[in-house]
């Protein structure tokens, strides 16, 4: 009996399996200098006082945890999350029907479309952000246009909203998703969909009960690449949002940098990694406990 | 009821400048085991993909039950398809992969399972409907994708080269087991393949294509002893031929004399006189070698050098020069060891009746 998956599980191939232990060391070596030590500096910090002219006060203490249990910290909070939640859910929506057109083109325009989703990184993301104040401004591009076609009679104030900050993490964030949606779908066989559809399936029936089951490791690897990096953004609620749209890394860069707090800067970035372990945490449960059920 | 399960009128369908199908007309009776047969890129995949419903035609129409198939989509045909690569959903099981169209058509659970487990029993995969399809071997994943076309109870199941992926041995068992399972069932199956040992095996009738067109029509004996023309002749098994001009006629038999060998004695086609342009064809299997000049009984012997032989098993091979440009097959089956062989570069003679060949004009 021949079996029709290639294997492509390592543990077939122990000859090829047992060469590359020593490829992990320059890679693991560079992120335990740069990341976990500075890391567990971090956390140290965090559990450190104050000085008084700023800086760092070597003795053990809570009150960097107890300040962040302040009804002002817990509304940054929550905007942030519903911002990045919002962020991702816009994403998806825009992102999935894109990455399925570019996986469904001809290659050699896949190419070209996927070149068009890497030209804005060219340009530098500060940049890029300034761009879309000039587009949201009271007197901006969108107002004028809209005002010009006479869909609207006076500006709509939309920059320095949650609304602006919004626009640009979806835009700043959308090839993060579209990427490893496409490499999914790109990855996807279409005969699957055609006998699902041959099967009795409607559109939406395909697209629930075969595109998104086959494509859902591109979904949630688009999902954490857009949800996490927008939960910690600051540049974009930081031009777009203004001082009224605080986010959580303006927070921590406020306290850092503003106020020379780097402990309590030090906490809310803990408090932050927590939130985000337990989001994918409680993810990964819901998600075993589904597939346990299938 | 009786009458056609599928009717093919007229139709025409493009890729871009290429005529995939080209005018295209027949009729799949209900109930039988139809076979559309050709080379690659003869249209009989396009072809199956319009009663899918996955491509338009061009022009023409298609109905299936007698009712029109212009503009139904794929998921409210009464047809399933067997998809070439199987196309089973990898992240479902077995169970989940046949219930599917049920589901999709909201059919009671207890029913769904009941009809499911009757389809893997009658693909004889009881006991295996938890496992997933790369858990599977090629013939069973076959298996699974029949069965759920199958449980569906559509109209007509299309096949797409069901039988293509699978090895020679396995291949020839599902020949006659697909054939049975449709025979059980009363399904209307449209079978497309490229393989002639494999219509011809399972089919009640052949539809024989090329380049979009339909050349032949009919049975398997049909196809195989009565090519209509010499690509049917030749695509149907391995034929040999000879092309020259009749010399002389009567009522039922002409000869034909070919350049550089005596007149040959063959059947008279309709309508041919003197002089016209004919070509026999023979089947291997239908030729006799022999070191006799003598007719002995058969209406033409003609001699030939032995220019190849190949030792098959069951039988014997043998390549024959008859001029410089004309070489021919013969198979003699293994009769037993005291059987005659002849030897490579050998002189002998072939001889065969005239009632054997099949002439076409042109």
């Amino acid at each position: 009996m021949t079996r029709t998956v290639p294997s492509t599980d390592p543990a077939n191939h122990p000859a090829v399996a047992r060469l590359p232990g020593w490829l992990l060391m320059p890679g693991l070596a560079w992120l335990g200098i740069f990341f976990f030590i500075p890391l567990l500096l971090v956390l140290v910090i965090s559990f450190a006082a104050r000085g008084t002219y700023g800086g760092v006060e070597w003795t053990f203490s809570l009150t960097s945890y107890a300040n962040l249990i302040d009804p002002l910290y817990l509304t940054i909070f929550v905007r942030s999350l519903t911002l990045a939640v919002a962020t991702t859910a816009l994403c998806l929506l825009l992102g999935f029907p894109m990455a399925y057109y570019m996986a469904r083109t001809p290659l050699r325009w896949q190419a070209i479309w996927l070149l068009m989703i890497m030209i804005p990184f060219w340009t530098n993301f500060l940049v890029r952000t300034y761009a879309w104040m000039f587009i949201l401004r009271t007197e901006g591009l969108m107002n004028t246009l809209l005002m010009d076609v006479g869909l609207i009679a006076s500006p709509i104030e939309i920059l320095y909203s949650d609304v602006a900050v919004l626009i640009g993490l979806v835009y700043g964030y959308l090839p993060f998703m579209v990427l490893p949606l496409y490499a999914a779908l790109a990855r996807l066989d279409f005969s699957v969909v055609e006998a699902a559809w041959d099967l009795y399936a409607s559109g939406w029936g395909v697209f629930w009960r075969v595109v998104l089951p086959l494509t859902k490791p591109g979904v949630i690897a688009g999902c954490i690449l857009v949800c996490i990096p927008s939960l910690g953004a600051f540049i974009t609620p930081d031009l777009l949002g203004g001082a009224k749209t605080m986010m959580v890394g303006n927070l921590i860069q406020h306290e850092y940098l503003v106020v020379r707090d780097w402990p309590f800067g030090s906490a809310i970035s803990f408090v932050l990694m927590g939130v985000v372990l337990l989001g994918m945490m409680g993810y990964l449960k819901v998600e075993g406990v589904w597939r346990e059920r299938i | 009821m009786t009458g056609n399960s599928v009717e093919v009128r007229d139709v025409v369908k493009c890729h871009g400048t290429t005529l995939a199908v080209d005018h295209l007309s027949l009729e799949v009776r209900r109930g039988e085991f139809f076979s559309i047969l050709g080379p690659s890129g003869s249209g009989k995949t396009t072809t199956l993909r319009l009663l899918a419903g996955f491509e338009r035609p061009d022009r023409g129409e298609i109905l299936i039950e007698g009712r029109s198939m212009r503009d139904v989509p794929p998921n409210l045909r009464p047809v399933n398809l067997v998809f070439q690569t199987y196309a089973l959903f990898p992240h479902l099981t077995v169970f989940g992969n046949i219930a599917f169209g049920l589901e999709m058509r909201r059919i009671a659970r207890a029913e769904i399972e009941a009809r499911v487990h009757a389809a893997l029993d009658m693909v004889k995969l009881g006991g295996k409907h938890d496992r997933l399809p790369s858990q599977l071997s090629g013939g069973e994943q076959q298996r699974v994708a029949l069965a759920r076309a199958l449980v569906n109870r559509p109209a007509v199941v299309l096949l797409d080269e069901p039988l293509g992926a699978l090895d020679q041995q396995l291949r020839q068992e599902m020949q006659v087991e697909l054939k049975t399972i449709q025979e059980r069932v009363g399904i209307t199956f449209v079978c497309v393949t490229h393989h002639q040992e494999e219509a011809l095996t399972m089919s009640d009738r052949v539809a024989v294509m090329d380049h979009g067109r339909l050349l032949q029509i009919g049975s398997p004996q049909d196809i195989y002893e009565s090519p209509a023309s010499a690509f049917v002749a030749n695509f149907i098994g391995v034929s040999n031929r000879l092309t020259g001009r009749v010399a002389a006629v009567t009522a039922a038999r002409c000869t034909v004399s070919v350049p550089d060998l005596p007149a040959i004695l063959a059947q008279r086609p309709v309508g041919v006189t003197e002089g016209g342009r004919v070509t026999v064809v023979l089947r291997p299997e239908r030729l006799h070698l022999s070191r006799d000049v003598h007719q002995n009984g058969f209406d033409n012997a003609v001699p030939v050098r032995i220019d190849k032989t190949v030792y098959n098993g069951n039988e014997m091979q043998y390549l024959l020069r008859l001029s410089d440009s004309v070489l021919w097959k013969v198979r003699v089956p293994n009769s037993g060891a005291n059987q005659k062989r002849f030897l490579t570069g050998e002189a002998v003679f072939v001889r065969w009746n005239a009632d054997e060949g099949v002439v076409l004009t042109e």
